[in-house]
């Protein structure tokens, strides 16, 4: 099992392909600062790789949450919508966004690692 | 908010060293680097203002004087407010205008008896400075004062905290001041701010900025507040910011300044009309049903913030107007902004649309500030 990222500074934990887990990274959330609000998308909805599938929003500014790979979303995070700031306190854990089945797992193999995530969200 | 090009080197306050040594995230606002936060967060240091005392550093800001017999009577005639009236000892909200009657930029201006003291936005204060020299510099002396840094210090124990360090300052009451000192530092300090809250604004020579900052810090209900809290703040008390909520293309009564206003300058009044855009400006406030918009603030009856630029609409699905500031309120925890809308949109408690990613949300026009003003008036 391993965690995929993607330029975009989402994660995604495909240990289940079936119900591969997506959030925002711990470099995203600090760039934003005080998460107030997220805009979750439909379960059911099918999404390609980069498209917008969610909006995150701090006091200050608002992100899109693009899809890192294609898929169909299976679950959103209820809890997150009710509690923005878990995305803050635990964006890796309770502040999950969705689960995605994934409609070409192949697309991980273009993601990075998260030492490779590292050295680019440095320079980010 | 005119982004300095990346050739041009970013300008630094006198507090620099120290928000860097405070952890505090810096960006370029105004020519300047300035901290948007500091660690604990924007949230935390919104409550924290609201709760204790907030220290920001808005020495970014353009402070000059006006010194000469004539200063009052030549600074009127760029405002519709009254100078000439103002006494010694006292503080007035002004507004700059052009030709046209649109707001070149929004002021704080003090009779200090031997000059007025005035305060003007920091992304405005060269333009403002060229632009007084230009209209009245032949009648007072213009003297800007860049070897001033300005610290805020606000919040409902602000009074305590800077009474312990400098005795006196807790007579004065809102929008009064003078002079003080701190350890043989001068200091002007006046009972004013941008947050709602009450507070004091301190000019204080920028070779001494920083100790001062570092006494007020060392006190345990102080913390260092971010701009992008001050944003927060200013939003809460319905408080223009220049550049989103008043422009060169903003008059006084479109931006609901009428209050701004005083009666000795409107039609009938002693000395009524006289500053630029006159004709205009006291046509509308004459005549209000000719206004063609207005601002307004708005809440969200929905838990999604609204910002700038957001389209706003009637339930026809008609653009009515348009957002220029808006979050969501950290002490309502509810969407607020500040928005033009056709005045036959502008009563409060008239329902419209906002729409945010294609969605409609539905807000409600509702009075300012949003959060009560704590203001103290003795």
């Amino acid at each position: 099992m391993s965690i995929h990222y993607s330029k975009d500074h989402e994660w995604i934990n495909a240990a289940d392909a079936n119900s591969a887990v997506v959030g925002i990274t711990v470099h995203a959330q600090d760039a934003l600062g005080d998460v107030v609000f997220v805009d979750l998308p439909e379960v059911g909805k099918t999404f390609s790789q980069g498209e917008v599938a969610g909006v995150v929003e701090s006091v200050k500014a608002a992100a899109d949450v693009y899809m890192p790979v294609s898929g169909e979303i299976v679950e959103v995070n209820e809890a997150l919508r009710d509690d923005p700031s878990l995305a803050n306190s635990d964006p890796l854990g309770a502040g999950w966004f969705f689960k995605v089945k994934l409609s070409d797992a192949s697309q991980l193999a273009g993601l990075m690692d998260e030492t490779s995530y590292n050295a680019f969200a440095a320079n980010a | 908010m005119s982004a300095p090009s990346p050739a041009t080197p970013l300008l630094t306050t006198p507090l620099n060293a120290l928000h860097i040594e405070l952890g505090a995230k810096m960006v370029p606002f105004a020519g300047y680097s300035m901290p948007v936060q500091y660690p604990a967060g924007l949230m935390a240091e919104h409550n924290h203002t609201r709760s204790a005392a907030g220290l920001f550093d808005v020495s970014h800001m353009g402070q000059l004087r006006l010194v000469g017999a004539d200063a009052a009577a030549a600074f009127e005639t760029l405002m519709p407010v009254d100078v000439i009236g103002l006494g010694v000892g006292k503080q007035r909200y002004g507004l700059l205008l052009n030709d046209e009657g649109g707001i070149i930029d929004d002021l704080m201006f003090f009779n200090r008896g031997k000059d007025i003291f005035v305060i003007v936005n920091g992304a405005c204060k060269v333009g403002d400075i060229a632009h007084i020299i230009e209209r009245i510099g032949h009648r007072c002396e213009v003297i800007p004062m860049p070897e001033r840094g300005l610290l805020a210090l606000q919040g409902p124990q602000a009074a305590a905290v800077l009474s312990r360090l400098v005795p006196g300052v807790e007579k004065l009451v809102f929008m009064t001041g003078g002079e003080f000192q701190w350890k043989n530092a001068d200091l002007f300090i006046t009972r004013s701010g941008y947050t709602g809250e009450d507070g004091f604004e301190i000019s204080v020579h920028e070779s001494r900025a920083e100790e001062f900052a570092r006494a007020l810090l060392a006190q345990a209900e102080v913390k260092p507040i971010g701009l992008g809290a001050r944003n927060s703040l200013r939003l809460e008390a319905g408080l223009c910011l220049y550049g989103n909520d008043i422009d060169n293309g903003t008059t006084p009564p479109e931006a609901a300044l009428n209050w701004a206003i005083q009666k000795v300058r409107r039609t009938g009044g002693e000395r009524a009309g006289g500053f630029p855009g006159a004709a205009r400006i006291l046509a509308q406030i004459d005549q209000p049903d000719t206004l063609a918009r207005k601002r307004v603030g708005l809440i969200a009856k929905e838990r999604i913030p609204v910002r700038e630029p957001a389209e706003l609409q009637n339930a026809e699905g008609q653009n009515i107007g348009r957002i220029t500031s808006g979050l969501l309120s950290p002490t309502l925890n509810q969407p607020v902004a500040l928005a033009y809308v056709q005045t036959a949109y502008a009563k409060p408690g008239t329902e419209i649309l906002a729409i945010v990613r294609g969605k409609q949300v539905p807000m409600v026009v509702s009075a300012t500030p949003f959060v009560p003003t704590n203001y103290f008036r003795g």
